[in-house]
């Protein structure tokens, strides 16, 4: 006690450094205990991402890229996944949403499936081989088929064709996916206000209850 | 009469009921239509599978469509008749899609197939029960569309403890269940019961009836008299009929976000259903008809009627007065929750509770939204206590996860809140089209974690082909590798078996050696034989060439020869160390003394001598200071070495004549051997001068165009196929030459100067020649510069003549190289004048 009263500035220095030393050490333990394997934000891109391993983006699939986003590249080379994709990205990465770079291809307004005209199938392989998906069915001389519930649409086999028998076809919406329109934004609607205006916007407005 | 407390729920609203137009008349009926349309799926859940062929004959209350699985129900002809058709054809749908239909003409007989009434219904077993009513394809008849017999089968966890029959039929305009209520109560309650029944029954059994409907509220009343069912009513609020609000209203539990009503004990079913179970179990009908409210100030005629199953709605309008003209739309529903048909066409199916005609009067079109003024009011009305407001915003802005976070679908789409938005913001719109486009983000999140999944199984298989792959060649390699290893141990252990042999046969091998050295001297001496003095100037240098050649290869042998040697020497002074022993040495040293000449014998044997009387005069003279009785014996040793020496000297002298003869023959066998060392290095430098190798090459050219020429002829009187080839070979040759030829002219007018006449037996000419310019360089570099120049147009004069005279010569013998020397010629003289100019400037 005396000793310590006598060198108050040592002690100080002997209590700072110990102090020190064990945060260090707790520091040190914490990082080994509950160190991150990989790099969480590549996987959280990766998730967001259509998966449609499609290439339009310059990578080759949708990982790649999003190993790409994370070292700074741009947001939207993504034109399967489009602005919904971007705006999602944007959020997760807290950057201000751009539009699709048109130049990487445009959103496609419905979602495609490659449909093999089956009587003009050589049985080459080639789309097989092309396939990131394994969504084509075939062997070598056989005819191929596609099972459209893996298609994600990337186009990918269409090229290697050599008898362009492929054709992507657009998913036609069933009465068991329709889902309901969102109503014309209220500034349009309030366009109809003018009473000679009216009747213009209204066919859209269906039996919607008053 | 047992009182129960009702609860109450928050919002709500209390738009016009208009339920008295409909209730006017008593229940009707309709006749059979030309054509039904039975939509495969009239249900929540999978459709139905249609069972039944195009042109088969069908009877009422037969299965036309199958249930797949649990979560389904039959569908059956609601009358006999004939399959028109299974095709897509527009169901009552908010999409106005289409959909596979059953299409059956009817035949007007109204013919049933065999039904199985059970009079013991309620001593049935609860398998037996359920199955039957699965089999009547009974779903909710309250909107829904539920299967039925799912509801009751509760898990084993859920225990049921309350059943409550919902006849609160909130929705302004439709009166079905009012009716049905009214008109057959007993069926309802007998229904009830049997639901109760099979749910084992539950504490409580209660039917919920609205207080608008009084009439109703008596009669079921009175049938549910002698029963545990309790007939509760309760206050007229939109929308307390909400199974999720009814259950509050009668329970005060609220079912939890995302759960059923099982979770807390209760099930709840409508009334309609109810009695269609009565009548399922009681006399085996099938569910081919139901109770539908047809109103509207478009119609004539406003009632309830009871419809078959897959009636067309333009069927059932026009029996009632349909006027098109006075209709703002026609709506399948109630006004606050149905959806606007798009087609007429569309039957009724089972969960067609209305069909709503109104004039533009009655139901004028939405106003058109304005923005929102955040007023609230929406909030106060909404029965799931959400925020329509907030909601609004974000389905908007298409916020999917925030639209999840606020509870989006724990929105009945009741329509209370666009009911009583004063800005005619369709809410329930923005929730309904936000719910689809999160269900939709749900199917994509699902089918792209799963080609993820694909991709990345993909990916790893194509990899561990490539591991594979690279496996088999690495494997491939190592085996090559091995092989290789293998074979070159084979080859390393047959050379050690032969390796020896060369050794012992070391003088064979220096036999060939020196065979090889002595054919190459021969050649060479054949080439030096000098030529006639009529050879041409072609013959000489041939004749130059080939004494270079023969030269070359006797030097080669020669070094052959003394590499052999050499190496062997080293060989055998190798070995010798190996064996040290001392016989063995001494036996070498006799040899070697064998081998000495005589002369060289004696002197070594005088050396040593000589050394031993040393050592013995210096042992005398110690003995003499040490040991004096020894000296006497060291003094006869010392005088007999003395005597040797004498005599090996005098042997010596003798030999001395024998020896100067013996040298002169030495010198003279040594002589050949100078001339060869010099014909070696004179050959060596002179291989180094370009003009010689262009003109080996020449030669060896020339030699190659001849056997070729020959070849070609050979083949050519053959006829063979070859001929070509060789002809071309043969050119090949002569454009070779000429280039050749045309270096070598290139070549020589720089040499020309210098030439001396070839005698590579006298004379190095390369050598003088460098020594020449040395000394030529040494006296310029003293010279003045004057000087310098009157030597170099001296050296170019002597040049020029000598050119002249060469091309004289080329020119009499029509040399090929006339014009080469001619060049060489006018370059000298344009030399020639050029340095005579500088003098002439200098001095």
């Amino acid at each position: 006690m005396e000793t310590i009263a006598q060198h108050p500035i040592a002690a100080a220095l002997i209590a700072l450094i110990g102090l020190a030393l064990l945060f260090g050490a707790l520091l040190g333990f914490a990082a080994v205990r509950f160190k991150v394997e990989g790099d969480p934000i590549v996987e959280q891109i990766d998730n967001l991402l259509p998966q449609t391993q499609c290439g339009q983006c310059g990578y080759p699939g949708c990982r790649p890229y999003a190993q790409a986003i994370a070292n700074g590249d741009a947001i939207n080379k993504c034109p399967p996944g489009g602005q919904t994709t971007i705006n999602e990205l944007a959020d997760l990465l807290d950057v201000e949403a751009p539009t699709l770079d048109e130049e990487h291809g445009e959103e496609a307004d419905v979602p495609t499936v490659a449909f093999i005209r089956e009587d003009e199938c050589i049985g080459c392989t080639k789309c097989i081989q092309a396939c990131p998906m394994d969504a084509i069915l075939g062997a070598a001389k056989q005819m191929h088929t596609v099972i459209a519930d893996e298609c994600t649409g990337c186009d990918l086999c269409v090229e290697p064709c050599p008898v362009d028998c492929i054709d992507m076809i657009p998913v036609s919406t069933t009465i068991k996916d329709w889902k309901w329109e969102l109503p014309a934004a209220s500034h349009e609607q309030a366009a109809n206000l003018i009473a000679t205006d009216r009747g213009r916007g209204q066919s859209q407005q269906s039996g919607e209850a008053a | 009469m047992e009182l129960i407390k009702v609860w109450d729920i928050p919002g709500g609203v209390h738009p016009p009921e208009n339920k008295h137009q409909s209730m006017v008349e008593p229940l009707g009926q309709i006749e059979i239509p030309p054509q039904l349309i039975l939509p495969v799926s009239q249900h929540i859940g999978a459709p139905a599978k249609p069972i039944v062929e195009v042109g088969q004959k069908v009877l009422g209350g037969e299965v036309v469509a199958e249930a797949d699985g649990v979560f389904s129900a039959n569908v059956h002809a609601s009358t006999s008749g004939t399959v028109a058709a299974i095709v897509e054809h527009v169901v009552p749908h908010p999409s106005g899609m289409r959909d596979t239909c059953v299409i059956i003409d009817t035949d007007g007989k109204d013919e049933w197939v065999a039904l199985e009434p059970w009079e013991d219904y309620t001593q049935r077993d609860h398998d037996d029960v359920v199955k039957r009513i699965r089999d009547c394809g009974i779903a909710g008849l309250g909107g829904a569309g539920f299967p039925a017999a799912v509801k009751l089968n509760p898990r084993s966890n859920h225990t049921i403890d309350t059943l409550i029959i919902n006849g609160t039929e909130c929705e302004p305009y439709i009166t079905a269940d009012d009716m049905l209520m009214r008109e057959r109560a007993d069926e309802i309650v007998a229904g009830t019961q049997i639901l109760a029944r099979l749910l084992h029954d539950p504490e409580r059994v209660i039917i919920g009836i609205e207080d608008n409907k009084p009439e109703a509220i008596e009669r079921v009343r009175k049938a549910a008299e002698g029963t545990n069912i309790l007939v509760v009513s309760f206050p007229t609020k939109y929308p307390s009929g909400g199974e999720k609000q009814l259950i509050q209203i009668l329970t005060g539990r609220e079912v939890p976000s995302g759960q059923i009503p099982a979770t807390i004990g209760v099930v709840c079913q409508n009334v309609g259903t109810t009695a269609a179970v009565y009548r399922a179990l009681r006399y085996g009908e099938p569910l081919v008809k139901r109770i539908t409210t047809v109103v509207g100030e478009a119609l004539e005629q406003q009632r309830n009627i009871e419809v078959l199953l897959g009636t067309p709605v333009h069927y059932v309008l026009d029996k009632h007065g349909f006027n098109e003209k006075k209709a703002s739309r026609l709506v399948m529903g109630g006004p606050m929750m149905g959806f606007a048909l798009p087609d007429t066409s569309v039957p009724v199916v089972k969960t067609t509770n209305c069909l709503l005609a109104p004039s533009k009067k009655e139901l004028p079109p939405p106003e058109p939204a304005m923005a929102c003024i955040r007023c609230g009011m929406c909030a106060e009305a909404c029965p799931a206590e959400l925020l329509p407001q907030q909601l609004f915003w974000y389905a908007q802005a298409e916020d999917l996860e925030k639209l999840e976070t606020h509870n989006l679908f724990d929105c009945i789409e009741c329509g209370a809140c666009s009911y009583v938005c004063p800005s005619h913001i369709p809410l329930v719109q923005y929730y309904r089209a936000a719910k689809g486009e999160i269900r939709q983000h749900r199917i994509d999140k699902e089918k792209s974690d799963r080609s993820r999944r694909r991709f990345e199984f993909r990916q790893e298989r194509i990899a561990k082909e490539e591991a594979e792959k690279e496996a088999k060649r690495l494997a491939r390699k190592k085996a090559a590798e091995e092989a290789k290893k293998k074979l070159a141990e084979q080859k390393a252990a047959a050379p050690a078996d032969a390796k020896p042999a060369p050794a012992e046969d070391a003088d064979k091998q220096l036999a060939k050696l020196e065979r090889l050295l002595a054919s190459a001297q021969e050649r060479l001496k054949k080439a030096e034989q000098p030529l006639t003095d009529d050879a041409t100037d072609e013959q000489r240098e041939k004749q130059a060439a080939s004494i270079k050649q023969a030269e070359l290869k006797v030097s080669e042998a020669q070094k052959k020869l003394n590499e052999f040697k050499a190496s062997n020497i080293a060989k055998t002074s190798e070995n010798k160390p190996a064996s040290d022993d001392p016989v063995a040495a001494a036996i070498e040293r006799a040899k070697a003394k064998q081998t000495m000449a005589p002369e060289e014998k004696l002197r070594a044997s005088i050396e040593s001598l000589q050394k031993r009387l040393e050592k013995a005069e210096q042992k005398a003279a110690d003995a003499e200071a040490d040991k004096p009785d020894m000296v006497d014996a060291l003094k006869q040793g010392v005088a007999k070495l003395k005597e040797k020496i004498a005599s090996a000297e005098k042997e010596l002298a003798e030999l001395a004549p024998a020896k100067s003869s013996a040298s002169k023959e030495d010198k003279t066998s040594s002589t050949p051997d100078a001339a060869q060392a010099a014909i070696e290095r004179a050959k060596a430098k002179m291989s180094m001068s370009p003009e010689e190798k262009l003109r080996s090459t020449l030669e060896s050219l020339y030699k190659r165009l001849e056997k070729a020429e020959q070849k070609a002829a050979d083949a050519k009187a053959e006829g063979s196929d070859k001929a070509e080839a060789l002809q071309q070979g043969v050119d090949k040759l002569k454009e070779k030459i000429a280039s050749t030829q045309q270096e070598l002219d290139e070549v020589k007018p720089s040499t020309v100067a210098e030439e001396t006449p070839q005698d590579p037996a006298t004379s190095d000419a390369a050598s003088l020649a460098i020594e020449k310019a040395k000394a030529k360089a040494a006296a310029m570099a003293t010279m003045s510069a004057s000087d310098k120049l009157r030597n170099q147009v001296d050296s170019l004069e002597a040049r020029l003549e000598k050119s002249r005279a060469k091309l004289a010569k080329a020119e009499q013998e029509n040399d090929d190289n006339v014009d080469a020397f001619r060049s060489a010629v006018t370059k000298l003289e344009d030399k020639l004048a050029a340095t005579r100019e500088q003098l002439a400037e200098h001095e």
